[in-house]
């Protein structure tokens, strides 16, 4: 079953001690609401950022670490918990001290870190948090509203993604994108999957056919549609929409494949298999998957990266992300006490 | 999850009531039962009742229409009457009535007819009534139609041999057959067997005058166009190259040489028409009147004649369904009255395609700049606004604008640089109204309504779509032109609907930018070049009006007024029916399931 989180649960926590945290949460007797804090003032006091020096990371225990959701609360700088097993990977893309605006409101944070190449990253965290801005801002689909903002840098395979003179439609041509909701463009299934080969000229018929056949194997999908080609392809259901999505995503060969939530629309047989197909793209692809579902965070994905408010909290292994986590909040999230 | 919380809050009533008691039903504020509009029926009554009546004036308008429409074709009897006054007279009833008849006209009656109305007036509370008969004869009797009074009926009857003939000129003619002259004898006597004989010598005789009619309008008329061509060809050579340049003697020289072809090609046309016109005036119908007198019609004046009293339901469906076929295909004769309305139709489904031709790609256009390029603001917003507003400035004022623009500037203009030896002769060739004109001014005048219904189409496109567009790769204009366009094809296609129901139905632009009472040439014939934009037309809208307002011969011109409305609405229907079907296909493709 999809694990959907109803956006009242998204509640900062008062600044108490671990025990008053946790009971705060569980306790339905006070019936208090807490006040939702909104995320930062403004861009002024947040430009300012990022050279503060922060708490000491990796300290999961201290009363310091009980503090950041607290800190984050107050729109203090925390520092990301970033296991050093990142570090060994080899980086297809490289997010460095990453912020973002949408008009004055500050939607991300100094985010740092650096995703493995074919690897399954997953981002997860509560609503709102800011995974799927993140992911959008890979792929620059945030520069299409007017207000965004950002500070920082990307780079993706050592290319600046953000620097003067980046063309972005090149740049989004490198990465393939797979949304919440699956978005077959209105014609054929076989001019879906070729789309990004169509917009570039390619009109050999040869290689158009190659390139679908490969995509849709890829996608787990030709054996369902290889007869009805060129039926239109919002005649599918859902599940395969998606994995239409996904060969389209696929088609153009992208350094990137950007996920945002690709499943959480769908039915869970076909959640079943298109988390099936992320399994088989791991290698060849590098997969960055938004995910609201911790259970499949923690079947699908080798890295994972728990964001909360705009910041990264933590980001590691997901084997050692789930089993021995650095900080207290992590545990919270994944036992599901906040969040 | 979210049922525990609703339950949550649903339960604590009595704990948040605190000390109060939970009240009973009875203390309740007393609802206002008595109150008619709490309970709502009189808001479903008096919103049924207004769609009721509305639809009820569609209907009643649309049944009028069909009926009236329907009926003007339908052969009635021929009946003779004789009055106590001594007329007799021969025609179809067309109307009966009942009116209060002025003591003057008593007065000019018969004693006794007079002393017969009087009673019936008594009797009936001062009415008497009076029937409309369609006697025809024009040429005799210098009218179309006569009122009866009924009291000065004596007899009424259907003779067997009673005919109506409609003829090329002069409407109708009542009467009976008496003998078809060949050369001024009689080749055939008696009804029945000149009846007979008219059968087989009409169809020969018209085919004549069909062939006569191409001789005289097309073969003269290539003539006398290439005559003007020489004479054109001199005044643009002396414009060019000055009087009495050598092109300009060429011109003149070639003139007279044109000249001198055109009187011997004259002469062998008219040679040969004159043939068919003497071949023709040999076959005569000699006619008989109900008053007795006799009158000889040329065959081939005779467009259709059936003996009234005789048809069985066969033969009055076959002289409808003629007059019907006539009507959409021919010509209109006698001031319009009579005849078809082809150019009519053809005026109105060609104007109307040009239209939405030119307003269609021109609306889409400003609609992708309004909704996908412009960055919102005041100013997009005052546009948005002075659109809107350009759909309700009445008609006429863009019919003004278009002559004022198109015909007297841009056609000026045009007449400058392309036909200036026309225009020299004070002759305006696209300086004045023509089909083009009429249907850049009505793609003016609908081009609000395809701005506004394709920016909410564009609107419409679910962003996700323009997304996935843009994350592959795609630029701006390639996710318009791949994917948000053929998304909002039928929704452009609604606006070129509405568009297609707006223009279609215009008719006082139409008047001021070459609309035509009458324009038998067609804008495409078999003349160089073929299209000819720069011809007036002929438009039903206008043609409804003409006939309607403009005829001499009104009574006979009402019937055809419902014919020619019922046909503009079939028109227009089939025009749309058409788009919607298209539009219907394209959402199946696209699979957009909204408007």
């Amino acid at each position: 079953m999809a694990f959907i989180e109803p956006a009242d649960k998204l509640r900062p926590v008062q600044p108490r001690s671990h025990a008053q945290a946790a009971a705060a949460v569980y306790d339905p007797a006070t019936g208090a609401q807490p006040t939702v804090a909104h995320a930062s003032t403004g861009g002024a006091e947040s430009s300012a950022f990022g050279t503060a020096p922060t708490a000491s990371a990796g300290d999961a225990t201290s009363s310091l670490a009980t503090g950041r959701l607290a800190a984050i609360a107050r729109g203090e700088p925390i520092e990301a918990a970033i296991h050093p097993s990142v570090a060994l990977e080899d980086p297809v893309l490289e997010v460095d001290n990453f912020c973002l605006w949408y008009g004055a409101k500050q939607a991300l944070f100094n985010i740092s870190m650096a995703i493995p190449r074919g690897k399954v990253t997953a981002l997860i965290g509560p609503s709102g948090c800011g995974k799927s801005t993140l992911l959008r801002s890979v792929n620059r689909l945030n520069d299409l509203i007017d207000t965004v903002r950002i500070q920082g840098q990307m780079r993706l395979n050592g290319d600046s993604t953000y620097g003067a003179g980046v063309d972005v439609i090149d740049l989004r041509k490198r990465m393939g994108m797979v949304f919440q909701k699956s978005n077959p463009f209105p014609m054929s299934i076989f001019e879906n999957v070729v789309y990004s080969l169509r917009i570039d000229g390619e009109r050999d018929r040869r290689v158009l056919n190659e390139v679908c056949e490969r995509s849709l194997r890829g996608a787990a999908l030709w054996d369902e549609v290889k007869d009805r080609l060129h039926e239109s392809g919002l005649s599918l259901s859902g599940g395969q929409q998606q994995r239409l999505c996904i060969a389209r995503a696929i088609a153009a060969e992208p350094e990137v494949l950007l996920m945002d939530e690709p499943c959480s629309a769908l039915d869970p047989i076909a959640t079943g298999k298109v988390e099936d197909l992320i399994q088989e793209l791991r290698g060849a692809y590098s997969v960055l998957i938004v995910t609201h579902n911790m259970q499949q965070a923690s079947r699908t994905s080798d890295y994972t990266a728990l964001m909360y408010m705009g910041r990264l909290l933590e980001y590691g292994k997901t084997s050692d992300l789930y089993t021995k986590p650095r900080l207290k909040e992590t545990e919270d999230y994944i036992t599901g006490r906040f969040g | 999850m979210s049922s525990s919380i609703s339950g949550a809050t649903a339960a604590p009533p009595p704990a948040t009531g605190g000390p109060s008691k939970p009240r009973s039903v009875s203390q309740r504020r007393p609802r206002a039962t008595s109150s008619l509009l709490a309970n709502g029926e009189p808001m479903i009554w008096l919103t049924g009742g207004a769609l009721a009546t509305a639809l009820a004036m569609i209907i009643g308008l649309l049944a009028l229409v069909i009926f009236r429409g329907m009926a003007t074709f339908w052969p009635s009897p021929v009946v003779q009457i004789r009055t106590s006054d001594g007329r007799t007279m021969l025609g179809e009833i067309t109307t009966h009535e009942h009116y209060r008849p002025s003591d003057e006209l008593l007065a000019t009656l018969p004693p006794a007819a007079a002393a017969k109305i009087r009673a019936e007036l008594e009797a009936s509370d001062g009415q008497a009534g009076r029937r409309l008969l369609r006697t025809g004869n024009y040429d005799l009797n210098a009218t179309h139609f006569q009122w009866i009074n009924d009291a000065l009926v004596t007899e009424e009857t259907t003779p067997e041999w009673a005919m109506v003939l409609e003829r090329q000129s002069w409407g109708r003619f009542y009467g009976e057959p008496k003998s078809l002259l060949v050369d001024d004898q009689a080749a055939a006597t008696g009804p029945a067997e000149t009846w007979e004989r008219f059968k087989t010598e009409h169809p020969a005789v018209r085919a004549r005058l069909a062939d006569r009619v191409d001789l005289a309008k097309h073969q003269l008329g290539a003539v006398s166009r290439k005559k003007d061509a020489a004479r054109l060809a001199i005044v643009q050579a002396r414009l060019d190259h000055g009087e009495d340049s050598p092109q300009h003697q060429a011109a003149v020289a070639e003139m007279a040489r044109v000249s001198e072809w055109e009187a011997g090609e004259n002469e062998r046309l008219m040679a040969e028409i004159r043939k068919l016109d003497d071949e023709n005036a040999r076959y005569k119908m000699l006619m008989v009147t109900a008053d007795g007198r006799e009158q000889q019609i040329p065959l081939e004046e005779i467009v259709r004649a059936y003996p009234a009293n005789q048809l069985g339901g066969a033969g009055r469906s076959g002289v409808y369904l003629s007059r019907w076929g006539e009507f959409v295909s021919a010509d209109p004769r006698e001031a319009n009255s009579e005849g078809g309305v082809f150019p009519a139709i053809w005026g109105t489904v060609a104007m109307t395609l040009i239209m939405s031709l030119l307003v269609t790609p021109f609306g889409v256009l400003a609609a992708l700049y309004l909704r996908e390029y412009a960055k919102s603001g005041i100013i997009v917003s005052i546009l948005r606004i002075a659109i809107n507003n350009l759909a309700g400035v009445p008609s006429i004022v863009f019919g003004v604008f278009g002559l004022g623009f198109f015909c007297y500037v841009v056609g000026l203009r045009v007449d400058q640089l392309f036909f200036s030896a026309e225009l020299a002769e004070h002759t305006p060739t696209f300086g004045t109204g023509g089909i083009l004109w009429a249907s850049f001014t009505l793609a003016l005048l609908t081009l609000p309504v395809v701005i506004v219904t394709t920016e909410e189409a564009l609107a419409a496109v679910p962003g996700s779509m323009r997304e996935g567009s843009y994350a592959c790769g795609a630029s701006k204009w390639q996710t318009i032109w791949r994917i948000v366009l053929p998304r909002a094809l039928p929704g452009i296609m609604t606006g070129m609907i509405l568009a297609i129901a707006r223009g279609a139905g215009e008719v006082a632009p139409l008047m001021l930018v070459g609309a035509m009472k009458s324009a038998p040439e067609l804008p495409i014939d078999g003349v160089f070049p073929f299209v000819h934009p720069q011809r007036s037309f002929m438009h039903l809208g206008f043609h409804l009006y003409d006939l309607g307002f403009h005829s001499q011969n009104s009574e006979a011109a009402r019937p055809m007024v419902f014919t020619t409305a019922l046909l503009l609405i079939v028109i227009i229907a089939v025009l749309n029916i058409v788009a919607i079907r298209v539009r219907t296909r394209l959402r199946k493709r696209y699979g957009a399931s909204h408007a």
